[in-house]
């Protein structure tokens, strides 16, 4: 069964570079490389039925796309391992919520050639924040960057998206709630921040 | 001595009514209805709680008709598979027929428990007016509800402490007006004033981990000001913001809420003022535990827990960090049974948490604990019974937890009480096994689930039989079984022979031939569910123990070798069963394809029903 596979692996069709391989975990099961087979079509998939059967929704393993990604993401048989679908959406929207991978957003600037990405859970609060983008905009800005909340009186103004898609000031709601909120930041004109500001 | 059954007479029903109360167990009730045509009569009418296993075994109206004095019912829809998104969403399992065939020949139920069923709106609506004295409504895995279906619900609540003064009212009228009045028109005056027929007593509210569409973020404020009589309430499940002013006078008013599980939205701080109105509860489930540190809030937890003088069990506690978990020290003490199975609390806190609570006798939680916090857990928690283990990162993207087959040697040689487990990991050995079966030979639950298929004994790399095997010879009275890991028809033999009380087994990924299936099915004397996945178990295994499986429940099987003939030849043999290929990705209709199409999903059922007129296009009833 496993000769079978490996000599199946040689014909596969990769991205990766000739000579790196996926990290295979020993005795995986699942049916590797091309796409999602029929039964009638795959005769190796129905045939060899220890394998898990291709009639299941199998989403195509990252591993077969680079060759070096560490540990390589196998493609998921549909139900395996036995969780709680209930399980599984609370815990993913949990984590999803930020708390191993980090929360990255965008930040552009108007006017500068290209943005950057900067992850929220890595600053304690609005001011760590604004000289944060201080220090990595620096090199674009004419004018000093607002020092309070508000943009009276400086050149650019920090604002961000939430997720609603509206656009608001940063600095108005509890950090914590910004960081949950917030889905991409801009840093804008003074001019055109004003109208903002002004309402408060 | 009385010749034939004469004696039965002798006696009036309400003694055999009394006599049969003391049954318990529906097989005993149905074997006395076996006895004497008066016994079934008299057993029949007097049954007070009916469990439909297989909500399609029977006909609801058959079912209805047959009891016609229940007064609590459960029942079950679609096949334990369903959890885990193996069985097409519109499968079936609709709620409809059985709450439309209740509302009209149970009008007095009280208690209604549904577990994997599709339930409407609709249905919640009908169950609001029906029942005159609704108590108990306990929705489990269920779907096809929004909030708004809760609200009918909780409109049509109603507290009646005038219960029985009515009653007392009415006796006194009558003897009063015996003298010229009409007695019946006056009974009749007095029972419309009254409004007896809306009166309810919904005591319990259960709603377990359902899929509940968010539509009406107000449902709570439909419970009337007048409504106190609520024991439990369960809302774990909902996404949404519950209205916190609202609950807390809900709590407020109602002095036996006993249980109070929360929902994952609620703030810390707003969790904290609401249990403090409620300290006479024994089971608690928090809202999110982790907000940023403020001491205040902190001492606030604390004394509110510290103010549960009876509090048993303690669940919720989503992403808890080591923040806030100290604060409720104090209850560990007092705790038997302890969830903490959505919280991503690391292990050394973890450890701290649970080796505090002595007296626990259950305990779930994530893998995060690692084997050191179980070793501890053995150490401290001497009362253990249930164990269940949950993967905090099933799909391995994240570095590799401590978790592994030590643990769970040492729960079984610590905790001598230890009867039922569930266990995700990813290593095991034949060794571990032994080991843990030669502990716990009263262990009545063993589900191990190692999470990588195929999966030998990582040390000698040899198939799980043997470990497996000693499991089903030492537990003599195993119940329950799911096995993972690399396994040969072997195991499969020593099932059959051994395991003479198993009453359900999950088999994924195991097995070489037929063989294994026929092992199964020819032995395990007491086998009620069978369900199996990705097994090259096929036609022949199933169709020699064809009348093993009128002795079942039910059998799934998916991603097996069984072909379209057998089922046919199967369903030919076996008028009383419902063999239903299931396969969603044809368009043509079944009855067009070969016997050697080979059959993606199948599941096979006992009835007295006939073939369903629900099913969707995906299912084929053979």
């Amino acid at each position: 069964m496993e000769a079978a596979g490996e000599s199946l692996r040689d014909t596969e069709l990769r991205l990766g570079l000739p000579g790196t391989d996926a990290p295979e975990k020993p005795a995986s099961t699942v049916t590797r490389g091309g796409k999602r087979a029929l039964p009638e079509d795959d005769e190796e998939g129905y045939a060899k039925s220890n394998k898990s059967s291709s009639s299941s929704e199998e989403e195509q393993g990252e591993g077969d796309l680079c060759g070096h990604e560490p540990p390589a993401a196998k493609a998921q048989v549909v139900g395996w391992p036995p969780i709680r679908s209930y399980r599984k959406n609370s815990l993913h929207a949990r984590k999803v919520e930020g708390e191993a991978a980090g929360l990255y957003v965008k930040v552009s600037m108007d006017g500068a050639p290209y943005l950057r990405k900067i992850d929220l859970k890595g600053y304690k609060g609005y001011k760590e924040l604004r000289e944060a983008l201080d220090d990595m905009f620096k090199c674009f800005s004419l004018g000093e960057f607002p020092r309070k909340e508000g943009c009276s009186g400086s050149e650019y103004a920090i604002t961000y998206e939430d997720k609603d898609g509206d656009l608001m000031l940063v600095g108005d709601v509890p950090w914590e709630m910004f960081i949950s909120s917030c889905r991409r930041l801009r840093i804008m004109n003074g001019s055109e921040a004003r109208g903002l500001g002004s309402r408060h | 001595m009385v010749r034939g059954f004469g004696w039965a007479a002798a006696f009036p029903d309400e003694v055999w009514e009394h006599v049969f109360s003391f049954l318990a167990a529906d097989a005993d009730r149905n074997a006395v209805a076996l006895v004497c045509r008066a016994w079934h009569r008299i057993e029949r009418r007097s049954r007070r709680r009916v469990f439909v296993g297989n909500c399609y075994a029977v006909a609801p109206a058959a079912a209805v008709r047959r009891f016609p004095e229940v007064r609590a019912a459960a029942i079950k829809g679609k096949p334990h598979f369903a959890d885990f998104n193996l069985v097409p969403t519109d499968w079936g399992g609709g709620a409809e027929a059985w709450v439309e065939a209740m509302a009209e020949g149970w009008p007095h139920l009280e208690e209604l428990r549904l577990k994997r069923m599709v339930v409407s709106d609709d249905c919640l609506e009908l169950i609001a007016r029906s029942f005159k004295n609704f108590g108990v409504l306990s929705l489990v895995s269920c779907d096809g509800f929004s909030t708004a279906g809760l609200a009918a619900i909780a409109a049509n609540c109603r507290s009646s402490p005038v219960h029985t003064s009515v009653g007392l009212e009415v006796a006194i009228l009558v003897s009063v007006a015996s003298e010229g009045v009409n007695e019946l028109s006056l009974v009749y005056l007095l029972l419309s004033s009254a409004d007896i027929p809306y009166l309810r007593n919904l005591r319990e509210l259960d709603l377990h981990e359902n899929e509940v569409e968010d539509n009406c973020l107000n449902w709570i404020s439909h419970f009337p000001e007048s409504f106190t009589s609520l024991v439990s309430l369960n809302i774990a499940c909902l996404e949404g913001d519950v209205n916190t002013s609202v609950l807390e006078c809900l709590i407020s008013r109602c002095p036996n809420l006993k249980t109070l599980r929360l929902n994952h939205a609620m703030p810390l701080e707003k969790l904290v003022s609401l249990l403090q109105r409620a300290p006479q509860l024994v089971d608690v489930g928090t809202s999110k535990f982790s907000a940023d540190h403020h001491p205040e809030l902190f001492s606030k937890l604390e004394s509110t827990f510290a103010g549960f003088k009876h509090l048993k069990s303690l669940s919720g506690i989503w992403e808890a960090g080591p923040t806030y978990l100290p604060a409720i020290y104090s209850v560990c003490e007092s705790l038997t049974s302890l969830n903490l199975c959505y919280a991503t609390i690391q292990s050394p806190e973890l450890l701290k948490f649970v080796s505090r609570c002595k007296n626990l006798q259950r305990l779930w939680v994530m893998d995060l604990i690692e084997d050191n916090g179980l070793i501890a857990v053995a150490a401290s928690c001497k009362l253990l019974q249930e164990l269940r283990v949950f993967p905090s990162d099933p799909y391995g993207v994240a570095p590799p937890i401590s978790l592994t087959e030590h643990g769970l040697v040492a729960i079984s040689a610590g905790c001598l009480m230890l009867h039922s487990v569930l266990y995700f990991c990813r290593q095991m050995t034949n060794a571990a096994l032994l080991t843990i079966a030669n502990n716990r030979p009263n262990l009545t639950c063993f589900r191990l689930c190692i999470i990588e298929p195929h999966t030998p004994d990582y040390i000698s790399q040899e198939p799980l039989d043997a470990g497996f095997s000693a499991i089903v010879e030492s537990c003599k009275d195993l119940r329950r079984l799911s096995l993972s890991g690399l396994l040969t028809d072997r195991v499969f033999k020593s099932i059959g022979a051994s395991a003479n009380r198993l009453e359900m087994l999950s088999v994924a990924f195991a097995g070489d031939s037929d063989a294994g299936l026929h092992y199964i099915l020819s032995g395990c004397k007491n086998l009620r569910k069978l369900e199996i996945r990705d097994c090259p178990f096929g036609d022949k295994a199933l169709l020699d123990n064809a009348s093993k499986l009128e002795t079942m429940r039910s059998l799934w099987m998916s991603s097996c070798s069984v072909t379209l003939g057998a089922c046919r030849q199967l369903a030919l043999k076996m008028p009383r069963l419902n063999v239903e290929v299931i396969d969603e990705r044809r368009g043509r209709p079944l009855e067009s394809w070969p016997d050697d199409f080979p059959v993606e999903k199948l599941y096979i059922y006992r009835t007295v029903a006939g073939p369903r007129s629900d099913t969707p296009p995906c299912v084929w009833t053979v």
